[in-house]
């Protein structure tokens, strides 16, 4: 072959600089997202109503599914109850169901937008585009941001 | 090494059965129904109807305080944001005057108080919409109860709806909305995001929580709701029995907003 040494030499040193990455995380365990599954405000509720609306596995895996059929029953065809698969029904709300429980805590945010023309406050508002703390944990880890949060917010209790 | 002609289409029939049946193996897979058993339900206290209509009766609203209060209790609750800037106005329920919200149909002699009076505007819910035929993404579509709603996660802001309203009921979000809604924010409605248009939505949300929209609560009685359908509702007693106006009914959108201009008992 014409050139092979500088060929499969150059082959090799390309191979090896494209894997470093693989190999020098080889090994090392990566701290997975610590997800809050049992917060206060989870425990404060009676036994009946701390489960999700779903098995925790079927959420893990589904929620995203589960949170467009949600959407486009509610808004598009004026169905607000689900009725899970134990039977038990459940109003449709980002914020009043799922953030129930799911709502960041320790959060010390009012829930107050000033308008710019009157005070000296910025335009943007971190306050209220930020994930909840539980949604966060994962999607933060997984760089998979959620868009739900630019139109809903939390709950006024969780922002106090 | 050559194959004759029986060999080759052999093979590449059982290649073709092979590519169908692992496809079909996983998407067969992948099609996993989402929600175990769920099922959906109309909330308990949904109020059904077959077209909701609202009557605006003008002798309840004299003043343009009158009017403000209702734009005040909608805007606070759907969040609407005032901008500065009034080529960037959001509107929900808007006032005008007598020659701009009944176009055409001007007669100068009419009496001083109908001429002179702000109207209060607001979102036709037309029998024929317009707006929907003109969304490419059904963003905005009509509810089996007569509602001209919009899902602000699909609209994808092209503005054909604004073009198509022939009566400027949809306001497009040039900016960001968040900082300029005043005060503090309600949390029973979500914000829009820029580049959403948006409008009345007869509030929805609230007929499915057992509730007259916000702007008739506000009215004291100037605004009256309910079921066009329904021949014992107050708005249908009122639209047969009383002369009410529409806004460019020539247009054949069928407006579900009635006026009664010099209405009421002591008109």
């Amino acid at each position: 072959m014409y050139k092979g040494g500088k060929i499969f030499a150059s082959l090799i040193i390309f191979a090896a600089l494209f894997t470093i990455p693989f190999f020098y995380n080889m090994g090392k365990v990566n701290a997975g997202p610590d997800v809050a599954l049992n917060t206060a405000a989870i425990q404060q509720l009676p036994a009946s109503e701390q489960q999700c609306v779903e098995s925790p596995e079927f959420m893990r895996a589904n929620h995203m599914q589960l949170l467009n059929q949600w959407r486009e029953e509610a808004v598009r065809n004026g169905q607000t109850v689900y009725v899970n698969s134990q039977g038990k029904e459940f109003e449709i709300s980002l914020q009043d169901t799922c953030l129930k429980c799911h709502a960041t805590e320790s959060a010390s945010k009012p829930a107050v937008l000033n308008n710019p023309v009157s005070t000296t406050a910025g335009v943007s508002n971190p306050a209220l585009n930020e994930s909840p703390e539980f949604c966060a944990s994962c999607h933060d880890y997984s760089a998979v941001k959620p868009l739900c949060w630019s139109c809903h917010f939390e709950p006024k209790e969780a922002t106090k | 090494m050559s194959i004759n002609r029986r060999q080759f289409l052999r093979r590449a029939g059982m290649i073709t059965a092979l590519g169908l049946g692992s496809s079909f193996i996983i998407s067969g897979f992948r099609k996993k129904e989402v929600a175990e058993a769920a099922g959906f339900a109309k909330a308990p206290k949904d109020l059904p109807a077959k077209r909701w209509a609202m009557v605006v009766d003008m002798s309840k609203f004299k003043t343009e305080a009158d009017i403000n209060g209702v734009i005040e209790a909608c805007h606070k609750l759907h969040n609407v944001p005032k901008f500065p800037n009034t080529k960037d106005e959001i509107k929900w329920i808007w006032k005008d005057d007598y020659h701009h919200t009944f176009a055409g149909g001007h007669n100068e002699y009419l009496d001083d108080h109908v001429l002179h009076s702000p109207f209060m505007v607001l979102c036709n819910h037309c029998e024929n919409p317009p707006c929907v035929k003109a969304c490419p993404t059904q963003a905005t579509f009509q509810r089996p109860d007569g509602i001209v709603a919009m899902d602000f996660h699909r609209c994808i802001g092209c503005r054909f709806c604004m073009g198509a309203c022939p009566f400027g009921a949809r306001s497009f979000n040039f900016r960001d909305p968040r900082p300029f809604i005043e005060g503090e924010i309600s949390p029973d409605y979500p914000t829009r995001t820029p580049g959403v248009v948006e409008k009345c939505n007869f509030c929805y949300e609230r007929l499915a929580d057992g509730l007259m929209p916000a702007c008739v609560e506000k009215s004291n009685g100037g605004l009256i709701f309910g079921d066009l359908d329904d021949p014992n509702s107050e708005v249908r007693k009122i639209v047969s029995t009383k002369f009410t106006i529409r806004r460019k009914p020539e247009l054949g959108t069928q407006p579900s907003v009635y006026y009664l201009v010099g209405g009421g008992e002591d008109a």
